[in-house]
């Protein structure tokens, strides 16, 4: 069993759709939200997920096929 | 002995040890260091200060690091340089900059990689990553040399070859993903959780951010012990920005300065703005972005410490400027040509976001200003090079001289 933590950027459409909840009814992979803020158009929600890496990796897949931005919880790592 | 006691969460406030994590495990927040404010108000004074090395560690007494365990390349303890001409120019009293491009690796990144790479060791580390397109990468490579560790370091593979450069002479491992920033990203994320490294900003961060409170105490001992009114930053993550302002609220609070208002403004390139756009929207909640300016120093779409930078702003009475590219260069220009300085281009961003926040009245120009220049203009020449003079070419005879120089308007 693996957990991966994340944070889902929402914008223009993709706020009304409930991506999580698919996410979690359509993969097995379990979601459980820490932190979130939604505004009409755009949202953030941090929130950690468990089951098998793949499957997770697979949800992912779908999620960010959803037009959600997926980033790793602390921002970018990446600096200049 | 470190006067550092535990990290805590800066969302919920929760404690827990001094170890190599980030991030609060009940609410995700970020987690920052903490310290026996009684004991460093006990032992520290100006005095003790004075008296100690040319380097950030003179401050030790206020960094996460036991003495027996710092890597020291001599960081910090830059000039801070009284910039009339440029005051001058953009009507001002009382400018000055603090000039961090004198660091070991022309960068002030090597503020938070000496406070890093030392943590890093005390933790028991014997490898020190991070992911970056240049200036951290340096830092890195430069304190894991020193120190005797060994580097890892993730870069796009993309990443031009003179960018490179500046790390590969330490002689690192140098990993260049195939893949978007954002795969950089995911993957050292991961790697983070799954090898015993220390990745700077990532699972020692707590730590390296602290690094960059020494911009503060430095500032303050040169001006005679007193925090400057106003402070122009650049902001990347925002991390830079907010320690800036904590590290004069701490010399505050021990009494080592008066108390007094540091109004920050925070300077990003309009290509890659998230922190100032949500400042302007007037929203907390920043929307990350794909960063696409020639400032790729500051290029982070979703930063870290963004929501702490626009609470800095908003509590300093404070704000932030964002400028195009073109601006970027400018500032660039402007401070070679005013003061001799050469910046990278996030010192271009601060010196227009300087000029801009003056524009629209977020400065007082009456009140003493800080600019925070961070990195050499040598790493970025590609950002300035069609813009610089070009030579006269003249025969080696006095009247070719003569005739080519009158010909350049020159006497």
């Amino acid at each position: 069993m693996a957990t991966r933590r994340v944070r889902f950027t929402f914008e223009g459409n993709a706020v009304r759709e409930p991506v999580i909840y698919l996410l979690g009814h359509e993969f097995e992979v379990v979601t459980n939200i820490r932190m979130a803020a939604v505004e009409q158009d755009f949202g953030w929600v941090v929130l950690e997920l468990e089951g098998d890496a793949d499957e997770i990796e697979r949800g992912l897949v779908w999620v960010a096929e959803k037009g959600v931005r997926i980033d790793p919880v602390s921002g970018d790592v990446v600096e200049g | 002995m470190t006067n550092a006691t535990h990290l805590a969460c800066r969302e919920c406030s929760r404690e827990f040890p001094l170890d190599p994590i980030n991030v609060c495990d009940f609410c995700f927040g970020p987690l920052e260091v903490q310290y026996d404010r009684g004991a460093i108000q006990a032992r520290v004074t100006r005095e003790r200060i004075e008296a100690g090395p040319r380097s950030i560690w003179r401050y030790k007494d206020m960094l996460p690091v036991d003495d027996d365990y710092i890597v020291d390349l001599n960081v910090g303890c830059t000039p801070l340089l009284r910039a009339d001409n440029l005051a001058r120019q953009l009507g001002m009293r009382e400018l000055w900059i603090k000039n961090d491009t004198c660091n070991p690796s022309w960068s002030f990144k090597d503020r938070v990689v000496a406070v890093a790479s030392s943590r890093a060791r005390q933790l028991g580390f014997e490898t020190l990553a991070c992911a970056s397109t240049g200036n951290l990468a340096n830092a890195v490579s430069a304190h894991a040399a020193r120190a005797g560790m060994r580097a890892v370091v993730f870069i796009p593979h993309d990443l031009e070859p003179g960018k490179v450069l500046g790390s590969a002479i330490y002689h690192p491992t140098i990993v260049a993903v195939n893949g978007s920033y954002d795969d950089v990203n995911r993957l050292c994320s991961e790697l983070a959780d799954n090898r015993h490294w220390a990745f700077v900003n990532i699972n020692v961060r707590p730590y390296y951010s602290e690094g960059s409170r020494t911009l503060a105490f430095e500032v303050a001992e040169q001006l005679g012990w007193r925090a400057p009114r106003q402070c122009v930053a650049p902001m990347a993550s925002g991390s830079l920005f907010t320690k800036i302002h904590k590290g004069f609220e701490e010399l505050q609070s021990y009494g080592l300065i008066e108390e007094s208002e540091v109004r920050m403004v925070g300077a990003q390139a309009t290509g890659c703005s998230p922190i100032a756009t949500a400042w302007q929207n007037g929203t907390t909640n920043i929307r990350p972005v794909k960063p696409d300016t020639i400032a790729k120093s500051l290029a982070i779409g979703n930063p870290a410490d963004g929501y702490y930078a626009l609470k800095t702003m908003a509590a300093t009475d404070g704000g932030a400027a964002s400028v195009s590219d073109a601006e970027v260069v400018e500032g660039i220009q402007m401070l070679a040509e005013a003061e001799g300085v050469f910046a990278e281009t996030a010192g271009g961003v601060t010196i227009a976001g300087l000029r801009q926040a003056l524009q629209r009245e977020i400065l007082d120009p009456e009140e003493s200003t800080v600019v925070f220049i961070t990195g050499g203009g040598l790493k970025t020449t590609d950002a300035v090079e069609p813009h610089v003079t070009r030579p006269i070419p003249v025969e080696g005879t006095l009247q070719s001289f003569e005739d080519a120089f009158a010909a350049a308007g020159q006497s």
